[in-house]
């Protein structure tokens, strides 16, 4: 099983196997326009308190109203996963105190949440898929914002972000692995991302992780777990979970007990620490919000919604490996953003697939990678790209030239064709031409001529490589290989 | 159930009501007889009866998503005891 292999690469020399349990919590940010319960906006980096009303503030007497949009969200990840959609939902009370919450109590769902169970399908690295169940998702509002550096002996409260809709995504206790969790998560991120739900800034806090890591006997009952939060990155959650699995083993194996507890993971020291020593903090008492009536979920709102579903990761994954004859790896890599996926699409249009996907994965993603650029920002624009491709699929110029002009246009600008015209990298495709400049190594090279005919086959290269280099890397590299073995068979 | 007075100090703290020492036996009295009433309406038989939520008979109505407060933090600060750059100030708090 992979995940006895994954304690044991993290541990070493382990005496017996331990199966490692994760559940992952999700808070994602709804991109509404308007906080869920009050018309105040939700745009990120305004001044402190300006998207504030006397219902985010919690004055007396001020009753939340619930944003549409935020509800249609919620039903379209429903969807997407494949959810029961529970027609009568509730808002539940969550009560604790904290400066950051000014009702003393958060607006969410408990017993009965607008989305059920429901199934999300990862692809690991192996290339298996695994179906990892989602308990339930539900609505809640976002708590503000503490800031406790710029007083002293005071923090500073801004509540801004106070009453921002979350959607809750609960998974099942189903990965066995930080690499099976990590696959979750990605898959997650990348549906609310095509789903249009959530913007998915992990930086900015739009898209949180909580992870349930507990260990057990493969087979026997799960064991007790510990929470734990401030996982914002992917490789923050993977990072967390292999140290929390160390800390579980040892403290099991040397008879101790693991304490359910809520942890911090502290990125700057990779190690989580316990954060609550108040074990009745988790007291929330629930009950129903009696400013708010059941919400209940229409067929014809449904409906609706299911109608602008756009196509998602899994149908698109499909459809590329069809229609562009993709391998599942690189139609997965392809599918994994919804932006990636269109750009690859309009690259794709009019040529070869496959050349069209390793261009799109090999040196585009690789330059965007190596200068830190998101897609989104790709200083190359896909239309640029396909005409590129286009070239080289047409034989206007050789593959090695156009990694030279991808170069060109992705650092400082312009067009191919003017590139192509203005350097003169036309290949040389004019059999006379590529005959005379095999004729002339040829004649020049006596000696690697007749080691050539006496056996050495690995020779070609050094001739292939003479001659691309008189022709400044322009020549058809098919034709001057077959000129040359005719040439060099003669004797 | 037992309403023993740890319980009524913990339930005063989870409140952060703060509760005299020596009206802790009369409140742990009163919340006994409270829940005596909870169990009797346990015992009732409510197999098969969805959960009221709310006593009216009414939807959740939904409002558009369309942005309709703006920028009025002078006034609802005011009222605030401390507040300095648009932050409400309170004693420190640090998890």
């Amino acid at each position: 099983m992979a995940s006895c292999a994954s304690v044991l690469a993290g541990g070493g020399g382990l005496s017996m196997d331990w199966e490692v349990v994760i559940g992952l919590e999700v808070h994602a940010q709804l991109n509404t326009a308007t906080k869920i319960f009050c018309g105040c906006p939700t745009a990120f980096g305004a001044e402190p308190n300006s998207h504030t009303c006397p219902v985010c503030l919690a004055m007396p007497g001020a009753l939340p109203a619930l944003n549409a949009a935020a509800v249609d969200k919620a039903i379209a990840l429903g969807l997407a996963i494949g959810a029961e959609l529970n027609r009568h939902s509730v808002f539940a009370r969550k009560n604790y105190f904290y400066p950051d919450l000014p009702k003393g109590y958060q607006i969410s769902q408990y017993e009965l949440p607008v989305v059920g169970k429901g199934t999300l399908t990862v692809q690991l690295a192996d290339g298996v898929e695994k179906v990892v169940g989602v308990t339930r998702a539900h609505l809640e509002e976002d708590a503000g914002k503490s800031l406790h550096e710029a007083f002293i002996g005071q923090s500073g409260i801004d509540l801004n972000r106070a009453g921002t809709p979350l959607l809750e995504i609960v998974s099942e206790p189903d990965m066995r692995s930080p690499a099976e969790a990590v696959a979750y998560l990605k898959k997650l991120h990348a549906l609310v991302r095509y789903l249009d739900i959530c913007d998915g800034n992990m930086q900015e806090g739009s898209f949180r992780c909580d992870a349930n890591v507990s260990l057990r006997r493969p087979g026997a009952a799960y064991g007790t777990r510990a929470e734990i939060k401030n996982l914002n990155s992917f490789r923050f959650l993977e990072k967390a979970i292999e140290y929390e699995i160390i800390r579980q083993r040892d403290i099991l194996e040397s008879g101790g007990q693991i304490v359910q507890e809520t942890r911090l993971y502290d990125a700057n020291r990779d190690e989580t620490r316990s954060m609550r020593s108040k074990e009745e903090a988790n007291d929330y008492r629930y009950f129903p919000d009696p400013d708010l009536l059941p919400l209940v979920l229409d067929e014809s709102r449904i409906e609706r919604i299911r109608d602008i579903l756009p196509e998602l990761p899994d149908a698109k994954r499909t459809r590329f490996m069809s229609q562009y004859a993709l391998t599942v790896y690189d139609a997965g890599v392809l599918t994994a953003g919804r932006f990636l996926a269109d750009y690859y699409e309009q690259v794709a249009a009019g040529v070869d697939g496959k050349l069209a996907a390793n261009w799109v994965m090999g040196d585009l993603l690789g330059a965007l990678n190596k200068a830190g650029i998101e897609i989104e920002d790709c200083p190359v624009s896909a239309e640029k790209l396909r005409l590129l491709v286009q070239r080289i699929a047409d034989q206007t110029i050789s593959g090695k030239i156009a990694k030279e002009i991808f170069e060109e246009i992705f650092y400082r600008g312009g067009e191919v064709d003017a590139i192509i015209d203005g350097r003169g990298l036309r290949q040389i495709t004019d059999v006379a031409a590529i005959a005379a400049m095999v004729d002339a190594i040829v004649t020049a090279n006596p000696q690697q001529v007749a080691d050539f005919r006496a056996g050495k086959d690995k020779l070609l290269g050094f001739f292939v490589g003479q001659v691309m280099k008189a022709s400044q890397g322009k020549a058809n590299p098919d034709q001057v290989n077959a000129i040359l073995l005719e040439r060099l068979q003669k004797s | 159930m037992a309403f023993d007075q740890d319980t009524v100090r913990r339930t005063a703290h989870l409140a952060r009501i703060a509760l005299p020492q020596t009206e802790i036996p009369a409140v742990a009295e009163q919340l006994e007889r409270i829940m005596g009433l909870v169990e009797e309406l346990r015992a009732i038989d409510t197999m098969g009866v969805l959960t009221m939520a709310h006593p009216l008979d009414l939807d959740q109505p939904l409002r558009p998503d369309t942005v309709g407060n703006h920028d009025q933090r002078e006034l609802l600060m005011a009222s605030a005891p401390a507040a300095e750059h648009g932050l409400f100030l309170v004693p420190k708090v640090i998890e």
